[in-house]
């Protein structure tokens, strides 16, 4: 840090902000980030489908519609960079009447309008042989080769975990509590203490309205819009092989149906405005409405597949545009309303605010000698026989399953803590430990006990998430402090 | 416990069992019983005896023992039986594959991946509990809602407890259990909460485990959501009607830092799929022959990996007669066909094993859907003609019903199939 | 016969269930029981009502074992009564392994004249 503190400050750690550091920290400069939770990647963009969109969605005419066709072609090499998986799986767009047929003829005509390759329409009979679960009541199709899937929460710790490496001081557990120019750095408040900064990139998501108030140039509104998804039983791997859409309304995707990277199969999400940011219950009512619209794509799906289900809000402006530029509070840039495709577009959203930050005045020489990329964590499961033999052989700490459902090994939990897994979530999010069908029910206590173990705390001090989100007490914090102990009654 | 681990770990068996808790140590004693030289049970924990070390509660052996014990009690029992009986138990150790020709993959703490191969093979890997997402609650998702046994597991073994004040979904055993658990260590129990008319459990543990603290039971009301962001800080729960539906308009708020969750039970099937074994969609364990062989020759199953018991006496029960033919199988000789399929029926829900003999002798377990007093079992061809029927006084889905077969009674019948009925007298 | 109260119990002997009613006379004594569908049912309400006992299972704190717990229980029945009090009596027990099956851990518990003993071997091992 300088004598005036960091160049630049990201506030908020999620996907967006860590594409940011990731792409900042490529440079000489002195970059922290501020995230109110204890990891990175926990507010929107771990409940995120994980689709990296093809391209040719959105409309050219718009920013996001720019960004979704350039972030799809990077992400290939940043998932190669920083070793999380990626699948370019492709997808169906499904017309289930002939009155959806203009939507298919629209989504190929602006395929090529931006230079997206292979799109092309598919008649009825080719889509039912390639994914011969969907609807016999399929008309049409069209069939997009560059859509992806990812994880969203391994992007972000990927993307965070290179940055620390490339020398990003990260804040956790540090949300902002107001900011004031103090000469020409931004003073940022936080419950660790100010942090100082130049330049303040607000990447706050569904707080972005908020911090933009704070900085004394809140012009915009955030209208968060709840996404609930369900996550189905991984027997049923294979329904579908690719992402699975049906025809688009003006506002939403609609219900997808999604192989995720995992093998296993995501249906959702919903689309409904809530009022609070923080909002990320699920309902029965939205349960139903994504198993109704999943099952009219795919109707093998029942509800008694569901094993997980979870909700995210998406951060929207009214324009359903992003919003990225400079504000009239010198050095405070907004990163702000990214909503879908904002997944895809991060890596194009962090190389456009590269160059913004250049156009207003910063330095941005790249780093010396780009930092190697950090080792790869281990995936014991997807090893050949040979490799899991002499790893086990080298490291006894891969020669015991934690979690049996997702055949996670302790060698990858311990991997995971050393990464900068701090809580149950974050163990979970990085290794699946309890994201199976059993949803914890077997691996839960190991997972705490190695947790506590690494931070030579009680298993009560362990965290689902952080703040509040305790999972035990010990004894003597229910029953007081014990009788006389030692002695027999 | 006694330190069960071999010093060697061969390159083939007669017998491997997967799974060593009551079902796999019981199965692995009867095939030596029956002649297999090497047998070798494979436990993930670093103690065999399976889930009934965390059971410290009584209630266990009077069937098979003839007289109660603990969980505890009762695994280093079956421990030290199958120990006796020259049986090799590998723990700190998974099974990760079974293939075709009996090849076993494992890997294990003490020899890294090892594979090694076996004539037969006994899957007892046991069950594990219904989650909340199983059962959709909707809501926020905070720390504090665990499954029973989870929390089980957390308080008898590593001694913390899941909260101050808790609530609890489901009135199974495991349930009741850990309220009058839970109660005895200083823990308030708000109430439990049941979505069908009746407790899921024994009444034996609904009085001792609820009455004897004052803990209520509300019957036919379940909980609608979840409040807390962090932790869990209310539930809130409403009253179903006829067809278990929710009735939002009465659901009333109750405080609490912790949910329960005792659902129900689902056997262990991930090697049972891998190995594509048939399944019954009820039970969702493998269809069985009368000699706990699956779909697979050579490949045999017992326990609640089959279907879920309700006592481990009769796991026991059901361990020997899979070990057992599982140990002849290893020498060569291969349980006879059975000739008659069982056809669950009115008001039943399942019944194990899947087929038997008209020849032999043959326990039957059985599930039915709904309580009833004063009722037949009968048993009838699928055109109705009835073959033999016995009078019981009440059956309740909570208890499996046991019906010994014996071949007089099946003597004058020559179809392939039997329906399974109980009905009302 | 104004003078009797009425008790209500819920027989444990069968999953039927049967609701049994035990009138007493001021003094205590069972003048009739009720509800029962069987003797064994009949024994119980008189016992339950006069004299309802508890087998009690709990865990006390060991050091130098797998798991920081020790299941333990009594050697018998104990009035209904004292198992809260038996637990807390328990809460302050340590021991230390190694500890076998059976081992006494608290002899003549509260005065009931029940043990509280170990439901399994505990060996002296390093915790993982």
């Amino acid at each position: 840090m300088t004598a005036a503190g960091h160049d630049v400050a990201i506030i908020g750690g999620g996907v967006v902000g860590c594409a940011l550091a990731h792409e900042l920290t490529r440079h000489r400069i002195d970059v922290t980030l501020l995230e109110r939770a204890t990891e990175v990647g926990f507010g929107t963009s771990k409940a995120n489908s994980g689709i990296i969109h093809g391209g040719h969605h959105a409309s050219p005419t718009t920013l996001k519609g720019r960004l979704e066709w350039i972030g799809n072609q990077r992400w290939g090499d940043l998932c190669d960079e920083l070793g999380f998986g990626f699948a370019r799986v492709g997808e169906l767009t499904v017309a289930l009447s002939e009155a959806d047929l203009p939507t298919l003829d629209h989504l190929v005509e602006q395929a090529e309008a931006k230079g997206v390759p292979g799109v092309e329409r598919w008649d009825r009979d080719r889509v039912l042989a390639a994914e011969p679960n969907l609807t016999t009541d399929v008309v049409a199709a069209v069939h997009g080769p560059t859509t992806a899937v990812i994880n969203p929460y391994e992007a972000c710790f990927g993307l965070a975990e290179q940055a620390v490496h490339q020398g990003l001081v990260l804040r956790t557990d540090c949300p902002v509590l107001g900011l004031a120019r103090n000469g020409d750095t931004w003073v940022i408040r936080t419950p660790a203490g100010p942090v100082h900064a130049r330049y303040v990139l607000n990447a706050a998501g569904v707080f972005a309205d908020a911090v933009a108030t704070m900085a004394g140039v809140g012009d915009f509104t955030i209208r968060p819009r709840k996404g609930e998804e369900y996550l189905l039983d991984k027997r049923l791997a294979g329904l579908v092989h690719r992402v699975i859409y049906p025809c688009p309304t003006p506002t939403t995707k609609g219900t997808l149906v999604i192989p995720t990277y995992d093998g296993t199969i995501m249906i959702g999400p919903t689309a409904d405005l809530v009022d609070d940011p923080d909002d990320v219950t699920t309902s029965a009512d939205g349960a139903d409405r994504v198993l109704a619209a999943a099952r009219r794509l795919v109707p093998g799906i029942s509800d008694r597949d569901v094993i997980a289900q979870f909700a995210g809000v998406r951060a929207v402006l009214d324009s359903e545009d992003f919003l990225i530029g400079p504000t009239a509070a010198p050095g405070f840039v907004n990163v702000a309303g990214i909503q879908s495709p904002g997944l895809t577009a991060a890596p194009a959203i962090a190389e456009l605010v590269v160059d913004l930050l250049r156009a207003q005045g910063l330095e941005l020489a790249p780093a010396a000698g780009p930092a190697p990329p950090l080792p790869r964590p281990v995936h014991f499961a997807s090893l050949p026989t040979e490799d899991q033999r002499a790893l086990a052989e080298r490291d006894p700490r891969y020669r015991r399953i934690v979690c049996r459902c997702e055949f996670v090994t302790e060698g990858e939990v311990l991997d995971a803590i050393d990464r900068g897994a701090r809580t149950l979530d974050g163990l979970k999010f990085r290794t699946r430990t309890g994201m199976g069908r059993c949803q914890g029910g077997f691996c839960t206590s190991r997972c705490m006990e190695l947790l506590a173990h690494d931070q030579g705390a009680p298993l009560s001090a362990v965290t689902k998430r952080g703040g509040g989100s305790w999972l035990v007490l010990e004894r003597d914090e229910v029953q007081g402090p014990g009788p006389d102990t030692g002695g027999a009654p | 416990m006694i330190d069960a681990r071999p010093h060697v770990l061969h390159d083939h068996y007669d017998v491997v069992v997967a799974g060593g808790g009551p079902a796999g140590l019981g199965a692995a004693l009867a095939a030596r019983e029956a002649g297999a030289e090497r047998v070798l049970v494979v436990d993930r924990e670093t103690e065999a005896g399976g889930i009934l070390l965390q059971c410290i509660h009584a209630g266990f052996g009077l069937h098979h023992f003839g007289e109660e014990l603990t969980g505890p009690e009762y695994a280093q029992r079956v421990l030290e039986a199958a120990l006796d009986g020259g049986v090799d138990v590998l723990t700190d150790a998974y099974l990760l594959d079974v293939g075709a020709d009996r090849a076993v993959k494992l890997l294990s703490g003490e020899h890294g991946v090892a594979t090694l191969d076996t004539r037969a093979a006994v899957l007892a890997m046991g069950a594990r509990e219904r989650t909340r997402s199983a059962i959709r609650i909707p809501g926020e998702r905070p720390a504090g809602v665990f499954t029973a046994g989870l929390a089980q597991r957390l308080v008898n073994l590593h001694g913390v407890l899941p909260g101050r004040r808790v609530a609890i979904l489901g009135s199974g055993d495991i349930g009741l259990i850990m309220a009058r658990r839970l109660t005895l260590e200083g823990v308030e129990v708000a109430g439990v909460f049941e979505l069908l008319p009746h407790a899921n459990g024994l009444t034996r543990n609904v009085v001792q485990c609820l009455h004897d603290f004052d803990i209520p039971l509300h019957l036919s009301t379940t909980v609608i959501g979840i409040d807390g962001r962090d932790r869990v800080e209310r539930v809130t729960v409403a009253p179903v009607d006829d067809h278990r539906r929710p009735l939002p308009d009465r659901a009333w708020d109750v405080a609490c830092d912790t949910l329960l969750v005792s659902v129900g039970l689902i056997p262990e099937n991930e090697l049972s799929r891998q190995l594509r074994l048939r399944l019954d969609p009820v039970t969702q364990g493998p269809v069985v022959t009368s000699a706990m062989e699956t779909s697979r020759d050579g490949v045999f199953a017992c326990g609640n990996v089959v279907h879920i018991h309700d006592l481990v006496d009769f796991v026991s029960a059901e361990a020997t007669l899979a070990g057992h033919h599982a140990g002849l199988f290893a020498a060569g000789r291969h349980p006879r066909a059975d000739n008659v399929r069982l056809q669950p029926a009115t008001n039943v829900a399942y019944c194990v094993p899947h087929t038997i003999s008209t020849e032999r002798e043959h326990t039957v377990y059985l599930r039915v859907r709904n309580p009833l007093e004063r009722c037949v079992l009968r048993l009838s061809t699928p055109d109705g003609v009835v073959v033999h029927e016995r009078k019981l006084r009440y059956v309740v889905p909570p208890e499996m019903v046991n019906l010994r077969l014996r071949p007089a009674v099946l003597a004058d019948f020559h179809g392939d199939a039997l329906q399974v009925e109980v009905l009302a007298r | 016969m104004s003078d009797t109260e009425t008790f209500s119990y819920l027989c444990i002997g069968c999953p039927l269930g049967c609701r049994l009613e035990v009138d007493a006379d001021p003094a205590g004594d069972v003048v009739e029981v009720r509800g029962f569908s069987c003797r064994k049912g009949k024994t119980y309400a008189v016992q339950e009502h006069t004299d309802p006992r508890r087998l009690v299972t709990t865990t006390v704190a060991i050091d130098g074992a797998r798991w920081p717990r020790l299941p333990v229980r009594t050697t018998g029945e104990v009035p209904k009564a004292l198992v809260t009090e038996v637990c807390r009596a328990l809460r302050g027990v340590r021991v230390s392994a190694p500890v076998r099956l059976g081992q006494v851990i608290v002899a003549d518990v509260l005065g009931t004249g029940r043990d509280v003993i170990a439901t399994c071997d505990a060996p002296a091992a390093a915790r993982t």
